[in-house]
């Protein structure tokens, strides 16, 4: 328990760094971004030379360049993102109510991937060379190839167009007053496509990780001592050969998750899911530089967190790290 | 058996590489097949493929030759994918060296500032990145460089930390060599075959972000690209959805035969990676 203690607590600090870093970046956009704050706000409502230059006083624009990003990082710390010109909203609000809908996709799609690409994986690397080992890695590879916003027109097309199976896109049916269970089965409905288009392509990463480290643990002295005991093939596949597999595909998680934020943006874009990467393209089209600053912070602070509870997870289930990153 | 022998053995290599050189053939042969702007209008509007044998794949929403775009699309995508995945490479392997090479300070901001750019999703990055500078095809190749460059820079670390304490490079110490002579003409070459091994990967994502970018409609909007037609052809996905799937196909096509050679090479030069 300590052990884990320790590696968070150094998870935290290296963390707190790389936001650092993260803040300063997304500051140095939003100066390079042509207008500020002001520009945006008279373009919304009017005003004359005065009132920017009054308002510019106002919101301490006059001042140098350290002042402003110690006042950004200021706001910050107050979780502060500033306000939105387009939604005339603070950004925060904005963010926290498309935040779950993107989660809702991420978490559906991870479990598709990472479930169905590691049992395909264990399926492949049971008998490696096989015909069906060589199949899945070329069809994994081809679905690797596919960009996820095409996937996902094409699933339109033949899953909502033309079979009628699903509906074509948003999260759940318009002026709808459905409660409950019955809302819960109408969001999984329109899920479906979505969670599909975003889950297929990352499939193939967890299948061909899990097929490669199976190669290597049919090597190891402990499964010619699994097979020496007599063991059963099932048995040294899924207890020994696949089992000492899995561990690395659990640090892909993490890895992985900025991916599929950055992914989320198109497929979120293609199938009108109001999300954050949705949200993410609205502030694109209507140049909210601010609000695309505030969605890349969250995303990153998102990302650190799923990383750290990944190191959490992997800590328990392998005993080896925690004390060799105790003791560095 | 000599290499070359080995990768025309491994018919999945040879695939790759036929799709891949059909690719090339596509982007050098464009300007001499389809002459004058491939985004002027060629004939009627939404004219089904297979109909005119002058307009053998139809036109588009507005007239214009799908064939003719598809063709100067790849030219496009084969640009970005190729000067993107070398600005990466070569950032990469300058940051990695150097962070492996100097050790402490340097080694540490280097590396927290590669974290930084890892915890952020590289395609919101380069999102943010185009829509602040405006979108060209150079500040495409940079925005897309922005976001991968950190997987060569890792791996040019780790290998550069092996090499470092070599025989050879003690020798140049000896002989009173500058440590950043000893860093690039020593180090940093040994460095580089397991980082090339990278390219496949790394030129496949940047083909794909490409993509993305522009159907969001953040490319350059100058050139044809294959996601700029396929979310042209969105606005009417329902009555001629191939106007959006044929790109589709191009990219795909494109980006396997990326992966196959790459694959092909590195498994006949042996050379261990990351996924495979």
């Amino acid at each position: 328990m300590t052990r884990a203690l320790t590696l968070i607590r150094r998870r935290l600090v290296g963390s707190v760094f790389v936001l650092l870093i993260v803040i300063t970046g997304t500051f140095l956009l939003l100066e390079a971004a042509p207008g500020d704050a002001v520009d945006a706000y008279i373009v919304s409502t009017g005003g004359d030379a005065g009132m920017i230059e009054l308002l510019r006083h106002r919101w301490g624009l006059d001042q140098s360049e350290l002042t402003r990003l110690a006042n950004y990082l200021w706001a910050l710390l107050h979780l502060d993102l500033g306000q939105s010109v387009t939604f005339s909203r603070p950004i925060r609000d904005v963010i926290l109510e498309r935040l779950p809908n993107t989660l809702l996709l991420m978490v559906s799609a991870t479990a598709l991937s990472f479930g169905l690409g590691s049992a395909l994986g264990i399926y492949a690397g049971a008998r490696p060379g096989s015909f069906r080992d060589r199949f899945l890695s070329i069809g994994s590879l081809a679905l690797y190839a596919v960009p996820g916003f095409w996937l996902g027109l094409v699933l339109i097309v033949v899953f909502a167009v033309d079979l009628r199976w699903l509906p074509i896109g948003g999260i759940e049916s318009l002026a709808s007053d459905k409660t409950g269970l019955a809302r819960a089965a109408d969001i999984a409905v329109h899920l479906v496509l979505p969670v599909s288009a975003l889950g297929f392509i990352y499939l193939a990463l967890y299948l061909r990780m899990m097929r490669a480290g199976m190669a290597e643990a049919w090597r190891q002295d402990f499964v010619l001592a699994a097979r020496a005991r007599g063991l059963s093939r099932r048995r040294i596949v899924l207890a020994h050969v696949a089992r000492n597999a899995l561990l690395p595909l659990i640090t892909m998680l993490g890895l992985q998750s900025a991916q599929m934020l950055g992914g989320s943006v198109v497929v979120e874009s293609v199938f009108s899911v109001p999300g954050l990467g949705r949200l993410a393209q609205e502030a694109v089209a209507s140049r909210d530089t601010p609000l695309l600053l505030g969605i890349i912070l969250v995303s990153a602070v998102l990302v650190i967190v799923i990383n750290l509870l990944v190191d959490i997870a992997y800590a328990f289930l392998d005993p080896r790290v925690g004390a060799s990153e105790a003791g560095a | 058996m000599n290499p070359l022998r080995r990768f025309l053995r491994t018919p999945e290599a040879v695939a790759g590489v036929v799709l891949l050189g059909a690719l090339i053939a596509m982007a050098l042969i464009a300007p001499l097949l389809f002459p004058g702007d491939p985004q002027a209008i060629a004939g009627p509007a939404l004219l089904p493929p297979f109909n005119d044998w002058s307009l053998p794949l139809g036109t588009d929403r507005l007239g214009r030759d799908v064939l003719a775009e598809l063709f100067h699309g790849a030219r496009t995508s084969l640009a970005v994918g190729l000067a993107a995945a070398a600005a990466a490479l070569a950032i990469g392997s300058v940051v990695g060296t150097l962070a492996g090479f100097a050790g402490g300070l340097v080694d540490e901001v280097l590396m927290r500032i590669t974290d930084a750019f890892q915890t952020v999703p590289s395609f919101l990055l380069a999102l943010a990145f185009v829509s602040v500078v405006g979108p060209s095809l150079g500040v495409v190749v940079a925005a897309i460089a922005l976001g991968t460059w950190t997987g060569p820079a890792r791996i040019a670390r780790a290998e550069v930390l092996s090499i470092r304490e070599r025989d050879y490079v003690a020798s140049a110490r000896a002989i009173g060599m500058h440590p950043l002579e000893i860093a690039f003409r020593e180090v940093l070459p040994n460095a580089l075959p397991p980082v090339l091994a990278m390219s496949s990967v790394i030129v496949a994502a940047a083909i794909l972000t490409e993509a993305a970018l522009s159907f969001l409609g953040l490319g350059d909007p100058n050139r044809v690209t294959w996601g700029g037609m396929i979310a042209e052809g969105r606005a009417v996905l329902r009555t001629a959805p191939f106007l959006s799937i044929v790109p589709g196909i191009a990219l795909v096509l494109t980006v396997l035969g990326v992966y196959l050679t790459g694959e092909g090479i590195v498994e006949t030069t042996a050379v261990r990676r990351g996924l495979s």
